[in-house]
């Protein structure tokens, strides 16, 4: 199998693949996510990390834009609206819609602006997507609803297990690092709220998970930032 | 094309103006993730040339009449800045820019899967700031590490390099003055792992066996990027390997 080793190869491991790189010409091997079968070569369609799982070979792509699923919490921007829903920007391929039925408030038909304008940013939770990758969000739920404070970070979705960690760590780590209060939405939008200054601590490690969440030993560079 | 002034090109040994022989390449450098708000970006620097490529998307298609239902659309602008050449180059559009964005759109189209993401657009932005010969191959090349990069699909990195002839001399990677006072370019879009063109254009005059050995120029060179764009996914991705 060839590519970059960054860890042992044998049953399960990890391997840096670009695109266009062929990984098997066995014909043993299935393909996975992000590697298709040309030729009878496995070929990687992606770049990230070659994860051989028994038979199967899946790329984990180190960059990715968000693909809502069903139930998934997300943080929205309002990008535009008619008389009775808004279009949300999710961070996704489309936008989601957002109907006045699925508001928290009791909206009357035309006038869905006296509630969320454009650019407003909402929390809310995705509550079907269809098979024409559509989606559609509702607010009402408990904890859903317009953000009016705070600011919102974004990281590539792909990270939000790095921010959370094992057991809720890091996520821990980081709001008595900035004594803030933090929701982390599934598309990679973070939603941190607090004190300017501890605000401010947050944000600065929020910038060392995106830039080093590949490098080992990322825990001890975020607590290191508790004592600087 | 061709032949005008006094510029001597190539001297009797085969040393060009720059110094580098016949079959050499100028020096490449490139990085990624130099726009940090882009889904994916790159910096191409090709002897003086230099280019920066952004990538933003699968997004939502505006306006909606552009949609493809099957597909998403690449939507390629090439743009010079103003200061990229010695005289300025009036800002906005032109025939060359368009020509140049519709080439690049159709070399890309070939390796990126479109169908995974119908109804949708992914921007491609290519911005040369420095111009020395060779740009729509050096947006070309920024513009396929941009979309590795940024985690689009493709099926492999298009990388794009221009020979020509000067005094009836094939030289590979023409500079300024043999791009001026040659008398042919062949720029091409290789896809390094297969061999397989996706992009060739040609200005001038070739025989059969001087379009040989431009084609033959340009596939070894394609390796030789091909090269240097994967170390510079693994320095952004891989660590300190």
């Amino acid at each position: 199998m060839t590519g970059d080793s960054t860890s042992n190869e044998s049953g399960k491991g990890s391997t840096l693949v670009y695109p266009g790189q062929r990984l098997s010409a066995d014909g043993s091997a299935q393909a996975g996510h992000g590697v298709r079968l040309i030729d009878g070569n496995l070929v990687a369609m992606k770049t990230g990390n070659m994860v051989r799982s028994g038979n199967t070979v899946t790329i984990e792509p180190l960059s990715s834009r968000y693909v809502p699923r069903a139930s998934d919490l997300v943080v929205g921007y309002i990008e535009g609206m008619t008389n009775n829903i808004w279009f949300v920007d999710i961070g996704a391929a489309f936008n989601a819609i957002l109907p006045m039925s699925l508001a928290p408030w009791k909206v009357e038909f035309g006038a869905v602006r006296q509630h969320l304008g454009i650019g407003d940013a909402i929390l809310c939770r995705v509550q079907e997507v269809d098979e024409t990758h559509s989606s559609v969000v509702t607010m009402k739920g408990m904890g859903l609803r317009k953000l009016k404070s705070g600011f919102i970070e974004e990281i590539p979705p792909h990270i939000i297990g790095k921010v959370i960690g094992k057991g809720g760590g890091m996520l821990q780590q980081l709001k008595s690092l900035g004594q803030s209060r933090m929701i982390i939405g599934q598309n990679g939008r973070i939603w941190i709220d607090g004190e300017l200054s501890g605000m401010s601590e947050t944000r600065k490690a929020m910038d060392v998970i995106r830039d080093t969440a590949h490098l080992p030993g990322l825990n001890e560079r975020v607590a290191a930032l508790a004592t600087e | 094309m061709g032949g005008y002034g006094d510029i001597q090109c190539i001297d009797e040994n085969g040393i060009r103006l720059d110094g580098r022989t016949a079959e050499q390449m100028r020096e490449v450098e490139i990085e990624c993730g130099v726009i940090p708000v882009a889904d994916g970006s790159a910096r191409v620097k090709w002897g003086k040339n230099e280019v920066i490529a952004a990538v933003y998307g699968p997004m939502e298609a505006h306006p909606r009449k552009i949609q493809r239902q099957d597909r998403a659309i690449l939507d390629v602008r090439y743009n010079m800045a103003p200061f990229s050449t010695t005289d300025r180059i009036r800002p906005g559009f032109n025939r060359r820019s368009r020509e140049i964005s519709k080439v690049t759109a159709d070399a890309l189209e070939s390796v990126v899967d479109l169908e995974l993401y119908p109804r949708s657009k992914i921007r491609v932005e290519i911005e040369i700031i420095c111009a020395e010969a060779g740009t729509r191959c050096a947006g070309i090349t920024a513009a396929s590490m941009a979309l590795a990069d940024a985690g689009i699909p493709m099926s492999d990195m298009v990388v794009s390099v221009a020979s020509g002839k000067v005094h009836d001399i094939v030289v590979c990677d023409l500079n300024k003055e043999e791009d001026n006072y040659g008398e042919a370019d062949l720029p091409m879009g290789i896809l390094p792992m297969t061999g397989e063109l996706v992009f060739l254009q040609m200005d001038g005059d070739l025989n059969m066996e001087q379009f040989q050995q431009a084609w033959d120029y340009n596939m070894e060179s394609a390796k030789e990027v091909h090269a240097i764009m994967v170390e510079a996914l693994k320095r952004r991705y891989g660590g300190d390997e």
